[in-house]
Order: C-alpha cells, then structure tokens, then sequence
C-alpha cells in the first residue's frame, strides 16, 4: 500500500479525527472583507463563461471585435521591427518618456490630420491602447457619484472604466444620426435639476461601437454648444474614424473645439492591437495632469511598442494598409446586412457605414441574453445588447460583428442566429409575453461581454 | 511514471467549467509525479488517442459528451482505461428526473417535480398547464433544465409570474425542463471516491451558504460569493443519514471511483436527493476539493489514487 492510499483509508475510516470543530465557515478568499468598493461589480457571470465557446472552430463567432489582421503583410512588418531593434535597439528596450515617444506623437499628428484636427504635439500622450487614456481621463475627473454621459447604447469596454470609479452614468438617447442633441440639453438639465454633477459626455462619434451609427455633421456643433454651455468636456473616442466605407474620414468632434475636448485614438484597428498604442489628445492643463496620472500609472508607455508603430508610419504604406482593411470591412458588412435582409425580417437592424458592427433590434417579446445559450447549442455567438447599458436595458438589441469572420461565415452565422430567433419566438408564442427585466437572466451585475481575444 | 491524459473544454456550455477544472486537476496529477496532459475533445482526438494511448483517460469535462456517457462509451471502445463512472451509469445520472426516479425508488426522498418539454407545452397550453404545475406541486419551485450542471438555466421561482420566464431560461439550454419544489433547508453536496478496496466512502459533508440564497453559477465561481462550512454544521445523526443517502445514490445509479451528490437535509434532519455528478467540478471555488481537504487529505495523493483504481478495475 502506498503512503497516499494508506493516508486515504486512515482519513476515510475515521472522519471525525480529521474534521475541524467547530466548523468554520469559509469564502475561499480570505480578502472578501478587503476589498475596495469599486469592485462590486467584478464578479464571474453566467455570460462571460458562455462565450468560451465561442472560439471554437465550430461556432461562428459574432461576438468578438478582433481586427481581421491576417490582412496585414506580415513579413513587411517583422523586417521593420528587425530593422527597429537592430538599429535603435537600446533606446526600444529601455524606459522612455511618461508622454510618449516624440517622433511617434509628431506621426500621429498626420494621422489626425486627415480628420481635420491641428495639434501641437506636446499636447499628445501615448497611452497603453486608447483604454488606458479611458481610464486615466476617467481616473483625473471623476469622483464617486459624478456623472457620465454616454450615448443609448455605449461602448462596454468604457461602461466597465466608469463602473470602477463610481461614476455614475446617464445614457443620452440616439439614433441612426447619433446622439439626439434636445435629448442631450434635456438629459443635462434634468440631471442638474436634481443636484448632479456631470463631469464629462462621453461620445464615438464615428462608426460606433455596438451601435454602428456616426454622428452626423449637423449635430456635431450642437452637441459641443450644448456642452459647452453647460461646462461639461467632451471625451470623444474614436478607433474607427479612418475605417468608413465611403469617402472621406468625418471631420473629428476636436477639429471644430480645442478647448472642450478630449480626443482618443489608437492604432489598434488601422494596425495593430497587440502593440496596445493609443493616444490622448488634451488641452495643455489637462493633458499635463494626464501625464501626471500616466506616470503613476504605468512610468511610460511601452518604447519597443512606441518605435515599432512609428517605423512602421515611417517605412510602410499605411494609408494603402488602411485602404485594404476598408475593403475588407465593407465586404463583410455586406455580407452580413445581406443576409439579414434575406433571413430576419421580423427584425431590425443599423446599416454601419463604417467600423466593426451592426445593432440589431430583435422582435418584441424577446430576451436577448436569455437566448444566448441556445445560440451557443446552435453554434452562433454574439453579444446581447445588455452589456452596453449601465442601466440594465437593452434585453431586445444585440451586438453583431463583421470584423473578423470571412463573407462565408457571416453568412452561415446569419442563418444560425435567424434559427435561434425562430425557435425563441416559439417559446414566446407558447409561454406568451412576459417581463423580460423580472427574469433571472437580467439579474447578475457587472460588465457582461466576452474577454477581448475573442475572434 | 503514470501517463495521464487529461480532457477538458468540449463544446459545452460548461467549457469554461471545465477547462479551469481541468487545469486543477493536472496540477495536482503532476504534483503526485504523473505524468499529465490535457487536451480539449474535438474532431483529432480519437485519432490522437489512438496513435499514442495514454495509460489512463480523465474525462475532466462538465456536460453534454463528458457526461452524459458518450464520450467514456467511445474510451471503452477504443479499449482505453478512464477515470469514473460507466457510460450506463452516466446516462441514469445526467437526466436528471431519472435519477429522481431511481432514488425514490431506493427509499431516497427527492423533491416532487414534473419534466416537461416545450412541445408538450405548446400542445397542452402553457397557461393552463404552467397553473395545474403551480396547483400541484406549490411554491416556491425550482426550474431547471433536466440535463447539465453549474446551475446553468435554474431559477427559484417564487411567484407564479415569473414561471413563463423562468421556463423559457431553462429552454434556453435544453429541450426538457425540471420543475420541482423547492425544498427549504441547508444545502450540502457530499463527496464520494473508492478505497483502494473498491469500497465507496462518503468525505464529509460541504455546507453551501450562498449570500444571494441562491448557489447560482455567480455564486459559484465568484471566490467570496458563497461562504462554505466544512464539515457541515449538522448533527451527528442528520450527517449520518446524508451520508448513507450519499452512498446510497452512488450506488443506485452505479458509480465508480468518484462522484458528488448535491442533497438539502430539512428542518427534521430528512435528506432529499437533487442530483449527482459524475464528473463534479474541480476548480479553485469547487465543492469536490474542498471536502477532500476538509478530510484532511491532499488532492494530488487523492487524485493519483483515483488513476490507480480506474487503471485495475478497467
């Protein structure tokens, strides 16, 4: 008998030697207690573990937002960062500015250029993806209980940035021309009517994230007048600007107000987002308390990340790499809005003229979370509409993504999703209309989306 | 040295379970000194097994293939020793109101309840079938689909309102649904491995207390979400009766070399079956673990001698 087996009878035949007495109870954390506040929300849910799945071969993924990167010319790109390393290796590999690396804050100037802004590079600082410039915005401004406004529905990714500093956030209704500037100015006033304090309206405007809409040009002005006049900043983000399907680039919100806003950018989806390089762009005393938080943050942005895109801006076409990339998203978006025109026509749908998603609004009646497993017995996968509320709302609307699936694909992941939506409707034709919001699908909290690499 | 191979993920909605019980269990396999490799099931595995054929199989997967007996069925065929119990075994197991039957049948209580699918549903009516089901069995109920684990699709439905919507979460992850009533009482899961003997031993008894009242899949693995008491804050003679019903329904439902069975033992000390597992979670938050702590013993030394007994009684 071996010392385990024999460790195992002793234990068996007489239980009570190796229990403790009295019982104790455990949490299996023995920092449950310890925890700040903010963390309330940071629990496992439900959702989260079902989009495992989703990056199996055999389930078509609408879920994900992963750029489709196999459309990168991969050994143009690794012959740069040789090149990088060998020639400028020690300052790559070293610490570097808390602001950012200067040559690259100069590049993206360029960039911005093409949707109209003028900026001086001092007032430009490199962050870890544009999601560390959120949370450093985010970190400088709000204290707990401040609001945020953000349109109806908002990009889950801020969503969760707010939820960990207490902010409180107010949804602005929009439409396919996005935020609806009087629901604004009414949001506002009701919002400073009852004592709160708003601190900043946070907006992406161009091919919006789930929504799929862009701000038109007419309201852009009314949108920062109606700000403005409330002294409330504007934190645009956009990662999608320069991916529209038709023409030029919209002119940035920050091209038409130097003072009022804060514009993030990132080169995760016109190059790369394993590099994590995005960018702030503030006015000087904010962009300088910025530095100050990013420094405390994170010491400074990653320099081997940093020289890479700008070797990168500086030795190859990026702006055709933009173009193929444009292409690319079109196709697929028409894929997808095909499809859904042939094989949902009970349900509705934005038509993005850029960007990464389509917002689709499902019959009435319909719990968009609760279908969600049949989906992934179907082999389908996609984000319910929930996840880009603060507010619990959004059980009808879900998120479809065309990033990253070929034509194919989105087309069999259509006629899945349609199925899903037929047998849901059965069920509802059976157990007749009930409360979505009292079901115990709606009740966990926290952000409910799947993790970032999801294809 | 032992060469285990151990399969985690699958395609269920469990996979995430699954994989992060997976991971634990090969820790400890290697701690022990096996030689350990996990692997997901998809379309390469068979051939995979069979061009290099580990010792043992350890079928680590919640759900659907993993355990419902498909898989181990495969395994037997391809003359491959695994871990737990048979496929026959698993079938009785995974559908839930047949393990009911079985267990009540053995003198084991278990929570009166219906098992109806959607399209007996859509015959009868659902108004007036949903408030014959209320009439019957009473509230609170609870409502889950017959098949799966990790409190995916359960509800406790406290108001007759929320029973459409509680039904059409269950449909959601299968085509039959449980209802069954909601027995008040402390909730505990026993844990179960063989002796180097063959003979089953209970470990003792988990207590769940979930701060929501509900051991939903939040309550599950959210670490700090549930406070667990081991051994359960029960009487002598109530942990004695759960533990004989524990074994009772090893038995019954003809399990090997491990299992968990989920009981709530009520006010007069009267255990009633729920369910069992016959591949019970192994993650960092899973009950399984903990009560082979709580036994004063080690997983890896558990674990190793768990391969041991599926290596001679294959």
């Amino acid at each position: 008998m071996t010392d385990t087996a024999d460790q195992l009878s002793h234990a068996l035949a007489h239980p009570a030697a190796a229990l403790r007495e009295p019982s104790l109870g455990s949490r299996l954390d023995p920092w449950v207690k310890s925890y700040a506040q903010r963390t309330a929300g940071m629990t496992t849910s439900e959702i989260r573990a079902l989009f495992s799945v989703a990056s199996r071969p055999e389930v078509v993924s609408l879920a994900g937002g992963m750029p489709y990167l196999s459309a990168l010319p991969m050994d143009t790109v690794a012959a740069t960062v040789a090149q990088m390393l060998a020639t400028q290796g020690l300052t790559a590999l070293q610490y570097g500015s808390g602001q950012g690396d200067p040559t690259l804050r100069e590049q993206i100037l360029e960039v911005m250029a093409l949707e109209g802004i003028s900026a001086h590079a001092d007032d430009v600082m490199v962050t870890t993806g544009s999601q560390q410039a959120l949370d450093l915005v985010t970190r400088i401004f709000i204290d707990p209980g401040d609001v945020v406004l953000a349109e109806a529905p908002s990009y889950v990714g801020a969503l969760g940035v707010f939820a960990s500093y207490q902010a409180e956030v107010a949804h602005v209704a929009s439409d396919n021309d996005g935020l609806v500037p009087h629901a604004l100015e009414e949001r506002i006033r009701g919002l400073l009517a009852s004592g709160k304090r708003i601190k900043f309206l946070y907006t992406v405007p161009n091919f919006h994230n789930p929504a799929g809409t862009t701000l038109s040009p007419q309201r852009r002005p009314q949108i920062l007048e109606i700000c403005q006049r409330h002294g409330i900043l504007v934190l645009e983000d956009n990662p999608y600007g320069l991916l529209g399907f038709d023409g030029e680039p919209p002119a940035a919100m920050r091209s038409l107000s130097e003072d009022g806003v804060v514009y993030l950018g990132t080169f995760s989806k016109t190059f790369a987002p394993g590099l994590r390089v995005g960018w702030a762009l503030a006015p000087h005393a904010v962009r300088e308390k910025l530095v100050l938080a990013n420094e405390s943050a994170i010491l400074c942005p990653s320099a081997y990340a940093q020289m890479t895109v700008s070797a990168y801006l500086a030795t190859c076409d990026w702006k055709a790499q933009i173009k193929v990339y444009r292409e690319l998203y079109r196709e697929r978006r028409d894929a997808m809005i095909e499809s859904l025109s042939a094989r949902l026509p009970q349900a509705s749908w934005t038509h993005p003229e850029g960007g990464f998603y389509v917002w689709l609004t499902l019959p009435e009646g319909l719990n968009a979370k609760a279908m969600l497993p049949r989906a992934l017995t179907e082999r389908v996968a996609y984000v319910p509409g929930t996840a880009f509320f603060a507010d619990g709302t959004g059980h009808r609307n879900v998120r479809l993504s065309y990033c990253y699936p070929d034509p194919d694909r989105i087309r069999e992941g259509v006629r899945r999703f349609a199925g899903v939506v037929q047998s849901e409707l059965e069920l509802l034709e059976t157990f007749g209309p009930y409360d979505v919001t009292t079901g115990r699908a709606v009740r966990s909290r926290g952000v409910q989306s799947p993790a970032v690499d999801l294809s | 040295m032992r060469h285990v191979l151990v399969l985690a993920g699958g395609l269920s909605h469990e996979r995430d379970v699954s994989l992060r019980s997976g991971r634990r269990v090969a820790d400890a396999l290697s701690r022990a000194g096996v030689e350990v490799h996990v692997r997901d099931v998809d379309q390469t595995l068979v051939a995979a097994i069979m061009s290099s054929p580990p010792e043992v199989v350890w079928p680590v997967l919640h759900g659907a293939t993993g355990e419902d007996g498909a898989l181990r069925d495969v395994l037997a065929s391809l003359g491959i020793a695994y871990v737990g119990s048979r496929p026959a075994s698993c079938h009785l197991t995974w559908d839930k109101p047949v393990a009911k039957a079985l267990l009540a049948a053995a003198g084991v209580s278990t929570p009166a309840g219906v098992a109806l699918s959607h399209a007996t549903f859509r015959e009868l009516g659902a108004p007036a079938l949903l408030e014959s089901v209320v009439d019957s069995l009473g509230l609170p109920l609870a409502v889950k689909p017959t098949r799966g684990g990790s409190a995916l699709g359960l509800t406790i439905v406290r108001s007759a309102a929320d029973l459409p919507s509680a039904m059409i979460a269950a449909y959601a992850y299968g085509d039959i649904a449980l209802i069954e009533q909601f027995v008040a009482g402390t909730e505990v899961t026993i844990s179960i491995i063989e002796d180097e003997h063959g003979q089953a031993r209970s470990l003792p008894a988990v207590e769940i207390v979930p701060d929501g009242g509900v051991y939903s899949y939040e309550a599950r693995y959210t670490a700090g979400a549930t406070e667990f008491f081991t051994p359960a804050r029960l009487s002598s003679s109530a942990a004695d009766s759960a533990a004989a019903a524990s074994l009772t329904a090893y038995r019954t439902l003809g399990h090997r070399h491990l299992s968990r069975v989920d009981l709530i033992i009520d006010a007069d000390e009267r255990p009633w079956f729920l369910e069992a597992n016959v591949s019970p979670g192994m993650t960092e938050t899973s009950l399984f673990p903990m009560a082979i702590e709580a036994a004063g013993l080690e997983t890896s030394g558990v674990y190793a001698g768990i391969v041991e007994r599926a290596l001679t009684t294959s």
